[in-house]
């Protein structure tokens, strides 16, 4: 999972499609190292207090490995409950809840953008309606404003910024956008165009993945 | 989400599951209706034979209906699967589809006042609401509390683990092995599920290495030297016993169905030599000495292949880091099935990134005006806008009237006081005019300089800060009242 000299690869991805029992939905995504469990249960019975009259309440659980779930997961979960409410139909399940919950499985760089992918995964396995898929990619600049697409945590402690961007697979607009760390106006443009060219391969990794499970042949 | 419960009839046929055996065993025909439950995943392989021929096949019966749900005898566990991951202490568990995370983490902490030479052991269990829907974030079930306890008590209170041995400077530091178990699918007998995660996490673990020269501690990185495997005695593995009917049916390692029709629940933890490290009965079931030493024997023969095969599986994942090989979970995912998929290291094209770029921007729109820049009336205070009128209209009124007498020469100062959000507290507060300026960032205590026509100020100059604070905003109304006094 080193990075050629343009910086320009993503890493080994993997993916199982429903592997546990008990959720509507659930997918396992392997970037490199960092892998993400999705578990989602949707459309459910929702807390009246939670219940919106006209669309679905989209609840989003981020649990790190080790310790308690604290700020920085909680702004993780926001960020990923915005861009799935962005793509989930809910006004097709209005007073229902559709929870993601997310297990961190092992954390080695890009993790947002690992969680991003396993919750769009996940909610093709629960068959949730969806005006597009979304997939997340991981950019680090370092010191040099080289671009280097999915770094390891090395890579990302290391760099000057690391930047994530949601991309929609419909004409790759960007739905989530955040960013750590210094940049200009230029290389953050640079980034976001770096990131829809890797989202391709993404979603391409996406239909073969659900090609392979679903087809006859 | 609310749980569920479960209906009458579905409780009834696992029931029957369960009795439906035993009546075989004494050899009366099997049942003209078979339940025929959506749910029911063995399906039952006896053909519903003639009398006369029922005497050779009733063997066949027999031993084809001695079956659970899912097709397994009353004493046989589910398939145990261990994978771990690319770091050390990281591994994940599978006992049928009941999955568990478990991750072991350490750091350095003082011990505890009373036992200073002996490290801490902690563990978690937590049930993930991915687990199940009736898990819900936040509240701790009774459950919760029971599993972690019993963990606890296999593990901690049985010294499987040698916590003098984590000890570094007697009584100043020592390591706290921190054990994290999460449950990722819930299909029955988690107790088994979590203490095979916790043991073989524990197993697989490696601490860095710790030197200690006379008052000098070194804690060397994964990169200086090889890190260090825990001092582990034994490995305690839980075994979990169902009983229906007051105790006359038995089921080694319940599935979540069978676990809600149980009466009561034995769990026995054992390790290989034999040695009972706890043991729980819960249900309020009464048993006979004779079940229980029946399952103590019962657990005796699981946790032994229990315990080969944990060390099977540890041992390949050590020749597997020792070859270089590739090792995570990425590997432990067999390629074989459809619900998996792998691609490669997939090269992304960036030549021309940055005249994408540059296209981008050139062709956005150009950014709106900026803000006009600060102004600065005096140290400490700046001013961004004019600000708009204060528009309370009569609360302000009746307060305006009391100022309006001694206000003479404020028409100089009010434009300082005219502060947008900018306005730093601790900042003169020039009420007066250029004179008496009074440079205290005190609410309370004000210089006062008595002078004729200053006499009224001394009154408004002893209110409170928030009466201050009011005032200042009030100083849009200042040039409002200033406008009418000029008219």
């Amino acid at each position: 999972m080193g990075s050629e000299p343009g910086g320009c690869a993503l890493r080994r991805f993997s993916c199982e499609l429903g592997p546990l029992g008990r959720p509507d939905g659930s997918a396992a995504f392997l970037q490199g190292d960092t892998s993400v469990l999705a578990g989602l249960y949707g459309p459910a019975e929702v807390k009246v207090s939670k219940e919106l009259y006209d669309k679905a309440t989209v609840e989003v659980m981020l649990k790190p490995k080790v310790g308690l779930p604290g700020v920085f997961e909680k702004n993780r979960e926001q960020l990923i409950r915005k861009t799935c409410e962005a793509v989930i139909l809910g006004a097709l399940h209005p007073r229902t809840s559709i929870s993601i919950v997310l297990q961190v499985i092992s954390d080695a760089g890009a993790l947002l953008a690992c969680c991003l992918n396993a919750a769009c995964m996940g909610l093709m396995d629960a068959g949730l309606p969806m005006k597009s898929l979304f997939c997340g990619v991981t950019c680090a600049l370092d010191a040099t404003g080289a671009i280097t697409l999915d770094p390891t945590a090395k890579q990302e402690k290391e760099a000057r910024a690391v930047l994530t961007v949601a991309i929609s697979s419909v004409e790759r607009q960007v739905l989530m956008c955040t960013t750590k760390g210094t940049c200009s106006v230029e290389e953050l443009q640079q980034c976001i165009v770096a990131a829809q060219r890797a989202s391709g391969a993404i979603f391409h990794f996406y239909r073969d993945s659900v090609r392979r499970k679903y087809s006859k042949t | 989400m609310k749980e569920t419960p479960l209906s009458n009839c579905e409780r009834r046929f696992l029931l029957r599951a369960i009795e439906e055996r035993k009546v075989r065993d004494r050899d009366t025909p099997p049942p003209g209706q078979a339940p025929s439950h959506g749910s029911a995943g063995g399906v039952r392989a006896s053909p519903h034979l003639s009398p006369s021929r029922r005497a050779p096949a009733r063997v066949v019966t027999l031993l084809s209906a001695l079956q659970r749900l899912d097709g397994r005898q009353s004493y046989d566990y589910r398939n145990v699967r261990i994978s771990f991951g690319a770091d050390y202490g990281c591994c994940i568990v599978e006992l049928g589809r009941t999955r568990v995370l478990g991750q072991v983490s350490c750091e350095l902490v003082s011990p505890k006042l009373n036992r200073a030479t002996e490290g801490i052991l902690f563990f978690n269990l937590e049930l993930s609401p991915m687990a199940a829907p009736a898990f819900e974030p936040g509240r701790q079930p009774e459950l919760l509390v029971k599993l972690n306890r019993l963990l606890e008590r296999c593990l901690r209170n049985s010294k499987c683990i040698d916590t003098e041995s984590l000890c570094v400077v007697a009584g100043v530091k020592v390591w706290q092995i921190r054990v994290d178990l999460h449950l990722l699918n819930h299909d029955g007998n988690i107790i088994d599920a979590a203490s095979i995660a916790a043991i073989v996490a524990l197993c697989h673990f490696r601490r860095p290495d710790v030197s200690v020269q006379g008052e000098e501690v070194t804690l060397y990185t994964p990169e200086e030297r090889d890190p260090v495997p825990l001092s582990i005695h034994h490995m305690p593995i839980c075994v979990s016993f169902a009983f229906f009917q007051q105790g006359t049916y038995l089921l080694v390692d319940p599935s979540e169905r069978e676990e809600r029709v149980m009466d009561g629940l034995l769990v026995i933890a054992m390790n290989k030599h034999r040695e009972i490290c706890t043991i729980q009965s819960s249900g309020g079931i009464m048993l006979l000495k004779d079940q229980v030493l029946r399952c103590s024997k019962i657990t005796g023969v699981k946790v032994a292949e229990i315990t080969e095969l944990i060390q099977k599986a540890l041992e390949n994942d050590r020749k597997v880091r020792k070859e270089g090989g590739k090792f995570g979970f990425a590997e432990s995912i067999p390629n074989q099935k459809i619900s998996a998929f792998k691609m490669e290291r997939a090269p992304v094209d960036t030549n021309d990134v940055e005249e994408q770029a540059e296209e981008i921007i050139t062709k956005a729109d150009p950014p709106s005006d900026v803000i006009a820049k600060p102004i600065i009336r005096m140290p400490g205070t700046a001013q961004i806008g004019e600000g708009l009128e204060n528009s309370w209209g009569d609360f302000e009124e009746s307060e305006r009237e009391e100022e309006e007498e001694g206000n003479s020469d404020d028409a100089t100062t009010s434009g300082g006081q005219k502060m947008e959000t900018e306005e730093i507290n601790i900042v003169s507060k020039t009420k007066k005019d250029d004179d008496t300026i009074i440079l205290s960032d005190s609410e309370e205590e004000e210089v006062v300089i008595l002078e004729p026509e200053e006499t009224h100020k001394k009154t408004r100059t002893h209110t409170t800060a928030k009466q201050e604070n009011s005032s200042s905003k009030k100083a849009f109304n200042k040039k409002r009242k200033k406008k009418r006094a000029t008219h």
